[in-house]
Formats: structure tokens, sequence, C-alpha cells
């Protein structure tokens, strides 16, 4: 029975599902083919990618898709980069020109030293786009009323930080985090700030449905073997969720019969 | 034929008046079903790039996915 439950727990966003719970980032790798190689060791099943010029003078550099097979890989399109609504809609947009993607994570960024959210933009963007037909999952603050608003707006998934993008300090306010994830139907996706393993375990562990880790990962000392650490400290963290963990006590309790004591 | 300058991802680029998208595209190498393209902040329906005549002074913008977080 517990075996089977392991098996039917998916990651479902915008009605697709997912076995992996982990998504990666695919930028800050050396080479499209050690970033390959991560996501491979990973196992995730959605990565996310930037809309950015072509380089027109080199005709020859490699593209991302010859890399990353799109028919394999779900592609989540991001608007990293943009500082408001009218660049995030047009990137957006322009993403789903490319290959009718429709799911899509929205970032926009209010401040060029921490990278945090500008909620204001995040929210009229997320309006507009839910309405033109996108999936959006969205990153945002660990903040439990714009995370209701943004579920208002037509979001398909809560992306809150842990902490500044590719700062690495791992969760700094899980009773936030947790109560996003208890109020809300949707999808939450820890994103951004996670810098080892266990983090991942932790964001797990407090409730969440997936995380997002690209830094944590592109820039490790060996790559393809935090990428293996990530799957397994999420795997490790929900399974130990589903578990139900024994409350916290005051003092000791012996876990060996008392008994029979010679 | 007459000459026109345009502008392409933010480049000048001088082509013949009334040249085609399409053939723009063919020259640059651009593999057409990984990009998306927008002519004067418009977005352009890919299957109709033959039909469009580039003018003096377009701005051309082609985007294509790249790794990011």
């Amino acid at each position: 029975m517990e075996e089977d439950n392991l098996k039917k727990d998916k990651l479902i966003i915008a009605k697709k599902k997912f076995d992996s719970r982990l998504i990666v980032g695919t930028g800050k790798y050396k080479s499209m083919s050690e970033c390959a190689k991560a996501i491979k060791f990973s196992g995730a099943e959605i990565v996310t990618v930037a809309v950015r010029r072509v380089n027109i003078s080199d005709k020859k550099k490699p593209l991302l898709m010859d890399y990353i097979d799109p028919k394999k890989i779900t592609y989540l399109p991001n608007t990293a980069g943009c500082f408001n609504s009218i660049d995030a809609l047009r990137t957006l947009r322009l993403a789903r020109e490319i290959g009718g993607w429709k799911l899509v994570k929205l970032e926009v960024l209010g401040d060029k030293t921490n990278l945090f959210p500008d909620m204001i933009e995040t929210l009229k963007t997320t309006e507009v786009l839910a309405k033109e037909g996108f999936r959006v999952m969205v990153y945002c603050n660990d903040d439990p009323l714009m995370a209701k608003r943004l579920e208002n707006s037509g979001a398909d998934a809560i992306m809150p930080l842990a902490a500044p993008i590719g700062s690495g300090l791992g969760i700094l306010n899980k009773i936030n985090v947790q109560i996003i994830r208890k109020q809300t139907k949707l999808p939450v996706i820890i994103d951004a700030g996670l810098g080892q393993a266990s983090d991942a375990t932790i964001a797990m562990e407090l409730g969440c449905d997936g995380v997002l880790v690209n830094t944590a990962i592109a820039k490790a000392k060996k790559p393809f073997e935090m990428a293996l650490a990530f799957k397994n400290a999420v795997i490790a963290g929900r399974q130990s969720y589903n578990s139900g963990r024994i409350a916290k006590i005051l003092m000791g309790s012996p876990s060996s019969p008392t008994e029979g004591i010679i | 034929m007459k000459k026109i300058k345009i502008k392409v991802n933010g480049k000048v680029k001088t082509v013949l008046n009334n040249s085609k998208l399409h053939d723009l595209l063919k020259n640059l190498n651009i593999p057409i079903k990984k990009v998306a393209i927008e002519l004067n902040q418009e977005i352009i329906d890919k299957k109709r790039t033959s039909n469009i005549k580039l003018k003096k002074d377009d701005k051309i913008e082609i985007v294509h996915f790249i790794g990011g977080g």
C-alpha cells in the first residue's frame, strides 16, 4: 500500500503530471554539454530557460535545443532580466511563439542588488498572462498575502523565494513558507536562494510541492554530484513529509523497552 | 535595386528595398523552428515570412532560448 502511494505521488502543475519535484535552471554552466549532463543527474523533467537575441554574427554557435530536447524535457521560459510588466509580457509572448509554450515562469525584478521581485508589476502581469491563456508559475516574495493575490489573479503555481537569487542562504522564513503552503490549493515551488541539498529537503519537509535550483548546482565544485544530491534530497524531503513526522517533546523518551531490564 | 538599412538584433544591415524577410532569415542561417521573430515590436507569424517585404529602418528581433535560471 505504502509503495503504491509513493508511485502515485506526482507533482501536478497546470494539469500536467511530473514524477520529479526538482526543477532546474540552465544558466551559469561552463558549457551546454555540462548543463545537459547535470540535468540528467538531477532527474528534472522541467528546466527553466531564458529568451535572448540570436547571435547573428556567429552562425555556428550551438543552440540549447541541440543539447536539451524539448520533446523530452519541459522547457519553462522565464522573464529573467525583466524589470517591468511590458518587458515581461513581450518576452513571454515571444517565448510562446518559439514553440507554442504556454507554461511559463514569470519573474519581474524590482531591485538590481538583491534581485527581489517587484510584486506590483508581477501581480499586474500575472493577470494579463492568465487572460491570454498562459499557465503562469510566479516567482514572488515569501509574503502570504501576495501569494493569495497571485492565486486570485490566475497563477498556476506560487514560487516564493527562499532567499535572494544566487545567494545560497537557504530558507530564511520557514513560517511564511508554511503559511503560504497551507492557504493555497496551488503547487508551491521554492524558487531561488538554496545553497545545498539539505535546503531542498527542508523545503519539501515544510510541505512544498517542489524546488527550483540553478546556482547551487551549476556553481558547485562538482555540479553532477550536486545535481544527484539535490535529486535525492528532494525525494527524501517529500517522503519525510508524507510519512508524518513525530511530535516534538521537551524530554527524553527511551527507544528500548523499560520492562525486563536486568 | 535600391539598398536600405535595417536593424537586426540591434545591428545595422544593408538589404535590398522590398526584399523578403524570408530571404534575410535564410541568409542569416536562422533555424526558423527554434526562434521567434519581431518586426517593429510586433510578433511575426513564422509561416508568413515570405509575404513580408522589408522597408527602410525596419527593426527586426530574432530570439531563441538560452540557458537561464
